[in-house]
């Protein structure tokens, strides 16, 4: 139905008409007549951030916790340089976005004013597309345009530029059509021929793994039910990348835990050795595959993506299939059923075998100690203590981040919300609050390493204002973790700037934002102090004290690949050779 | 392309169309993008090229359907196999492409440019400058008594041999479109 509106109020209808229930975000000059609409309606709530760049990842945690595109609504220049950092990160890992920004008026454009930057050319390379609106007509269409590209094909972050003469003239508003723009229909069904050569190679496997990563939990749901169906019915192990842990259970018969640079040694090594690779919605990263001419060198690979430019750009494949891993995974177990659930039982039990003794290496294996709390110790006693709750976990990037990764375990997709391409420090603290935002009643608690943490500790503010209980679980280590590890490792144990000089006291620095401080040094308190955060009814800033010096294992070093695993400090010593000091 | 000898893909989008990617031989391709002619498109195509690190030998664009707001990018690129269909499968997902054709795999086609080149001289020179341009086809677009525009269209490496030929004759500037392409046939 057409009606007359301004751009303002078309920007709140659409969002309204887009089911969006929350909004994440920062007034100013240019987005005013938009906050204005916002005022004058109850349908959408709206979060006051303390920084743009905490607005995209507050809405990045919203996003992945929900499924649902997350929404931003910022000011022209500096909202919009801001809000950068966020949207790269969204791109790398795939979350859905709309941004919203301001612009000064259609005909200031290109005259350098007030809070004027070129908001479409800045952010072009870190959207999946974006929008320059310079008709108020133009507007209600692209909105819908911007949402149905979000979230169709390979999520992403989008952006619509508005100027403000654009939002306060009024023009015509038409409602969302059903199935979207017809210009962006990505392909979600998968070729049967090649979803045929998987299930024939399936059938005689003898050494077969699922790799799986991220694009199982943008399919939804019905792509992690059908994932565990098929794992389970096959009896194959699985592994998943950072980004997809979740999707398969943890706590499944056949869970191997993460593969990577930081991933379990079982994993890696059974990805290495395999004879047929299965690679489910992940992109061959560089963290996952270490030395590419050396990954996987026996085995078949098969790669399952929507988007068509992840096939063959890291890993050559042989069986390559474009579509949606849901659509692909029931018309595989469609085939697969159909000609009798065929596997090579007795490659399978050999294949279990070998894998089982690799678990028995316990790669995980740390010393302990009763003076000085261990990282993975503490990670450990807050697994046990929050295992039963309704719980989500977001992460800064670092040491603390991989560590969560091995000791935290996840039964379901969704909660765990961590930035795994772009390596944001600096995501988990907003994150926190995007996800408690959408699960008001949950315990959300963010895995965080103090100098991560202090990199967007403003939004303190935001959870203090509505009264967000979010659990700041922050490993102190003194150090930028991961940064010293690499110096350690290969710059001679020279800590150039790695260690967190001057820092607050974190339980002073809460009450003075009216939550509260915990601090914990001695592993005896341990469980205490974290139950005392668990039962506080409102945020809370864990203040971890941890040894400063632990190494985060195992470990593959840069140019290597998976069956080089370091485990432990003692197998450290010129561990990274000269090719491989120069990768990241 | 693959280990197990599968049939190229049924459907039109099927991965199976991808060519075998182990070579290391570098290939020039004739690439046509099809767009919606919407503002920043082109920024989008070679903001592609550039940040990925792709070459772009030649590059042309315009509206080739008024009515339905579409434009024709032809550009002229190099790498290898894996390059070469990487940049395919890039420039096939942004949003304002409807398609790529790769015209050097997709069967013949005609690779035309145009360019301008001002010569310069008198005398001996300047006959011998009519008289190649004439060999060549060229049209002399404009004349002083000292200097001629040559007008020539033909495939870029015809182009090459004529600019290379009037160098000593006098050659002081020179324009050229890019390359435009279509394939042989009936079939668009």
């Amino acid at each position: 139905m057409a009606r007359q509106m301004t751009g303002a109020k078309m920007v709140v209808q659409a969002l309204k008409d887009q089911g969006v229930d929350t909004v994440f975000g920062y007034p100013g000059g240019a987005v005013l007549p938009i906050y204005d609409e916002v005022f004058q309606q109850n349908d959408i709530k709206h979060v006051l951030v303390r920084h743009e760049q905490g607005a995209v990842h507050a809405a990045e945690g919203y996003a992945r916790s929900t499924g649902k595109p997350g929404v931003v609504l910022v000011t022209s220049g500096p909202g919009a340089t801001n809000a950068v950092t966020g949207l790269a990160d969204a791109l790398l890992d795939s979350i859905p976005l709309v941004v919203l920004t301001g612009q000064v008026p259609t005909f200031m454009i290109g005259s350098d004013g007030f809070q004027e930057a070129d908001t479409v050319g800045i952010t072009r390379p870190c959207t999946k597309h974006n929008w320059l609106v310079k008709e108020t007509n133009a507007l209600s269409p692209t909105l819908h345009e911007a949402f149905h590209v979000a979230t169709t094909g390979r999520p992403g972050p989008v952006l619509i530029d508005i100027p403000k003469d654009v939002q306060f003239a009024t023009g015509t508003y038409t409602a969302p059509v059903k199935g979207g723009s017809k210009r962006y229909q990505p392909q979600v069904k998968g070729d049967m021929q090649a979803i045929t050569a998987l299930v024939d190679a399936l059938e005689t496997a003898k050494k077969p793994i699922f790799y799986t990563g991220g694009g199982v939990i943008n399919s939804g749901d019905a792509a992690s039910q059908l994932l565990r169906e098929l794992v389970d019915a096959t009896g194959f192990p699985i592994t998943s990348t950072l980004m997809g842990l979740g999707a398969y259970p943890a706590s499944g018969k056949n869970w191997l835990g993460m593969l990577g640079m930081h991933g379990l040694y079982e994993a890696n090594m059974a990805m290495h050795g395999c004879d047929l690779m299965i690679n489910i919605g992940a992109r061959f990263d560089d963290r996952i595959t270490g030395r590419t001419d050396a990954f996987s060198p026996h085995s078949i690979k098969a790669h399952i993506d929507i988007d068509p430019s992840s096939i063959n750009k890291v890993i050559h494949v042989d069986i390559p299939i474009v579509g949606d891993v849901a659509h692909v995974l029931e018309d595989m177990l469609k085939v697969w059923k159909s000609r009798g659930r065929k596997t090579n039982a007795d490659g399978l039990a050999k294949w279990w075998k070998q894998i089982e003794e690799w678990k028995a290496v316990n790669c995980l294996t740390y010393k302990n100690s009763d003076k000085i709390i261990k990282p993975q110790y503490a990670l450990q006693r807050l697994e046990a203590l929050t295992k039963r709750h309704d719980r989500y976990i977001t992460t800064e990037v670092g040491q603390h981040q991989m560590w969560a990764a091995q000791f935290l375990h996840f039964d379901d997709p969704n909660r765990w919300m961590t930035s795994g391409g772009l390596g944001t420090m600096g995501y988990g603290f907003p994150a926190s609050i995007g996800v408690q935002m959408a699960h008001p009643d949950a315990l959300v608690i963010n895995v965080a390493g103090e100098a991560s943490w202090l990199m967007n500790m403003q939004e303190m503010g935001t959870a203090m204002q509505y009264r967000l209980p979010v659990k700041q679980f922050i490993l102190n280590n003194e150090r930028l973790g991961m940064v010293r590890q690499w110096q350690q490792l290969l710059h001679g144990e020279r800590y150039s700037s790695s260690w967190s000089e001057a820092l607050p006291d974190f339980v002073k620095l809460a009450e003075a934002f009216g939550a509260k401080g915990i601090q914990c040094k001695d592993p005896a308190d341990l469980e205490d102090a974290i139950m005392e955060m668990i039962n506080y009814d409102g945020p809370v800033i864990f203040d971890c004290l941890v040894e400063k010096h632990e190494n985060c294992f195992p470990m593959i070093p840069s140019g290597e690949p998976h069956n080089k695993m370091l485990l432990g400090d003692a197998s450290t010593k010129d561990a990274i050779k000269e090719g491989g000091a120069v990768l990241v | 392309m693959s280990a197990l000898q599968i049939k190229k893909g049924s459907t039109k989008h099927s991965a199976y169309n991808l060519r075998p990617t182990f070579s290391d031989v570098i290939e020039t391709h004739t690439l046509a993008v099809l767009v919606d002619n919407e503002a920043g498109v082109l920024a989008r195509v070679i903001g592609l090229f550039s940040g990925r690190g792709y070459n772009i030998d030649s590059l042309t664009v315009a509206e080739v359907d008024h009515t339905g707001h579409l434009s024709r990018i032809t550009i002229v690129t190099r790498g290898t196999p894996q390059v070469i269909e990487q940049i395919k499968a890039q420039l096939g997902r942004i949003v304002p492409v409807h398609r790529v054709h790769d015209l050097t795999v997709e069967g013949p086609s005609v690779e035309r440019e145009l360019a301008l080149l001002k010569v310069s001289g008198a005398g001996d020179k300047r006959v011998e400058a009519l008289r190649l341009a004439d060999i060549f086809r060229a049209n002399v677009v404009d004349s002083t008594l000292d200097s001629f525009v040559f007008e020539i269209t033909g495939a870029p490496e015809k182009i090459d041999a004529f600019a290379d030929l009037m160098r000593p004759l006098g050659l002081i500037e020179m324009a050229r479109t890019g390359v435009a392409a279509l394939s042989r046939g009936s079939n668009s």
